[in-house]
């Protein structure tokens, strides 16, 4: 088991972690989540011992690692550079830091042998990682990680750098690399949600330096603690409105007013903050019901399209499945799922969910 | 496009004549008699002149010559590559750790430190001339090989540390880590990830380091007083007006001639890319 205790760690007057504290069992994949900044890569250097820590401390199976050095922490690290040793072939790659660790003979060939099968490696062992494809060098590194079977596996945004057809592949093929009989406690760092939710037993949601909620993927997406978090797993991020609640309706910023959803019927009058997802909200033709805003910015990805609105009531983001030709500038009238709303109280924090009752 | 490449390939030409002219004199000159040497300038042996191995073999004693070149020679040897050797050692040490810890003392910083290095050369040979003297002179090293190697790598370490911090910036800092976190430790990490990978810049450097060395005057002149001449003092010590030119220009060439084959020898070092691959 990992356990890292309030760990803090700051450089300059830049905090880099903040109180940060976590259990971790072996087997299982942490998925770090959050956005650029946010402390991932920090809080896996401070656990392979790279960022020296202002307090705290880490255990790994009951003894204080923390002082330990990098070299002695059995720690691997994947970065999202792909980093080889540029002038080994992919077989000596993997055997250079296991010949280290006193392998040999039969027991190293075998052992890399089934990692570079594993990788799918192994009819290029004989070549340089400057002849590979960007896949197939993060596959050397992420085998030569494996390979040394450490008791912490930690894996830096791996797929960053890679294109959108290979990091859909290789994601599959992580499932079943870690899926394994691995004891390993895997921490994984992202800043997509479908990945956090494709390989996440736990997910944990980073905001400068400090954990702002830990949980299954399912629940940090359909119960975010906070409207940080709520923006921090939706992509795109969650649009946030500031509203009144009087006499059972909803008054948004405009002026404009709906039912109060049933699911939020708990509500007292005041102020809150109500979120609501970007394909919650759909383009109408003018209507009673409707919330009248302009095009700010196009944006088109993948098979759907995703428009940057303004209206009295704020900014917004609506996504909708397929590929059109709006024009930024142009009107548009919005409806908004009201049943689809998230209350947050003026705090930011979570009050009613969709699906939930009063928390 | 044409005219360009018709003026560039000329200047090329042209500067070449320029540089090799000398060396092609010396060259022929050293392989002539003196009735050769004295009927004008000629270049093509056997057609306009007979060779005749008269100038090289004075500079070895031959032919009753008071001159032997091999007691400099291997003083200057033992001297270049000695310090040469030293300087690279101790500068790439001190290059790796200026280009990956951060060091500050007060208002100095890294670069503060490489500026240091790099301002003894800066200085005027003639600076150091007289503090480097009393300084052998104390620890009786005066006309010494140790001395001269001592004097030496002062002025090569800032050479090879200029050039060197340079390179192992350029070699990502990650590529550490990762060795360390594979269980390395710092010295290993060095010793058995970086260096290699540090071949091409060690290489220039050291050829750097031979040739400020190899060519080095001014110090070995007034550091040594006969016992530890070095080629370059040992040449100019003969005496030109009772020297004659052919042997003159044997000991040239045969001064610059182990830098020519160092320099061959180490042409293969030199391969760029052997980087690519470490971080895409």
């Amino acid at each position: 088991m990992l356990e890292l205790r309030n760990l803090s760690a700051s450089s300059d007057g830049e905090t880099f972690l903040d109180d940060v504290s976590l259990t971790a069992e072996p087997g299982q994949i942490y998925v770090l989540m959050g956005r650029t900044g946010a402390g991932k890569t920090s809080l896996m250097r401070a656990v392979g011992g790279l960022l020296p820590l202002d307090s705290g401390s880490i255990h790994l199976a009951g003894e204080d690692i923390t002082n330990t050095p990098v070299w002695k922490r059995d720690a691997a690290l994947v970065y999202q550079q792909f980093i080889n040793y540029p002038n080994k072939s992919v077989r000596a790659n993997l055997e250079f830091p296991l010949k280290k660790l006193g392998l040999k003979g039969d027991e190293l060939t075998k052992r890399v042998d089934s990692y570079l099968d594993k990788v799918g490696l192994r009819e290029f062992e004989n070549r340089r990682p400057s002849q590979l494809s960007g896949g197939q060098q993060q596959r050397v590194a992420l085998a030569r990680s494996l390979a040394r079977e450490s008791r912490i596996l930690m894996l830096d945004e791996p797929l960053m750098n890679l294109d959108f057809k290979l990091r859909e592949q290789l994601r599959e093929e992580f499932l079943d690399l870690f899926s394994g009989d691995s004891q390993a406690v895997t921490l994984y760092a992202t800043t997509e949600i479908t990945e956090a939710m494709m390989l996440g037993y736990q997910v944990i949601i980073m905001h400068e330096g400090k954990i702002l909620q830990t949980g299954t993927p399912a629940e940090v997406f359909e119960r975010p603690k906070n409207t940080q978090v709520a923006q921090i797993v939706n992509d795109p991020p969650m649009t946030i409105l500031e509203v009144k609640v009087s006499n059972s309706e909803v008054v948004f910023g405009s002026g404009h007013k709906v039912k109060l959803p049933s699911h939020l019927s708990s509500l007292g009058e005041g102020s809150y903050s109500f979120g609501i997802r970007a394909n919650d909200i759909v383009p109408v033709s003018q209507g009673a019901t409707s919330e009248p805003s302009k095009i700010q910015f196009v944006e088109v990805s993948g098979s759907e399209t995703v428009l940057y609105v303004s209206s009295g009531s704020g900014e917004m983001v609506v996504q909708i499945e397929g590929i059109f030709d709006y024009v930024a500038g142009s009107p548009l009238n919005l409806e908004i799922r009201t049943e689809r709303l998230f209350a947050f109280d003026k705090s930011g924090s979570l009050l009613i969910a969709p699906g939930m009752g009063v928390k | 496009m044409v005219i360009k490449r018709v003026l560039s390939t000329l200047f090329v030409a042209l500067w070449s004549i320029f540089v090799l002219m000398p060396l092609l004199w010396a060259l022929t000159t050293s392989f002539k008699s003196p009735d050769a040497v004295e009927n004008g300038a000629t270049y093509i042996p056997f057609l306009e002149f007979q060779p005749v191995l008269t100038g090289w073999e004075s500079i070895f004693g031959g032919g009753g010559a008071t001159t032997n070149l091999i007691p400099p020679l291997v003083n200057s040897m033992v001297i270049t590559f000695g310090a040469a050797v030293i300087s690279l050692v101790l500068g790439a040490i001190s290059s790796y750790g200026l280009s990956r810890y951060v060091f500050k003392a007060g208002f100095i910083k890294n670069q503060d430190i490489v500026f240091f290095f790099v301002s003894q050369r800066i200085m005027p040979p003639i600076v150091l001339s007289f503090p480097f003297f009393l300084m052998l002179l104390t620890f009786g090293l005066l006309d010494s090989q140790a001395g001269l190697i001592l004097v030496s790598i002062a002025g090569l370490m800032p050479i090879v540390v200029w050039l060197m911090v340079d390179f192992f910036n350029g070699i990502p800092k990650e590529l550490d880590e990762m060795a360390m976190l594979e269980g390395f430790n710092p010295f290993q990490v060095f010793g058995r990830v970086i260096l290699p990978l540090a071949a091409p810049g060690l290489t220039v450097a050291g050829m750097f380091a031979v040739i400020f060395g190899w060519n080095d005057f001014f110090f070995p002149l007034i550091l040594t007083f006969g016992k530890v001449a070095t080629l370059p003092v040992a040449i100019v010590s003969l005496n030109a007006t009772i020297t004659p030119y052919w042997t003159l220009s044997a000991a040239a060439i045969f001064a610059i001639l182990p830098l020519i084959i160092f320099a061959f020898a180490m042409e293969r070092f030199l391969s760029k890319g052997s980087l690519s691959g470490a971080v895409r």
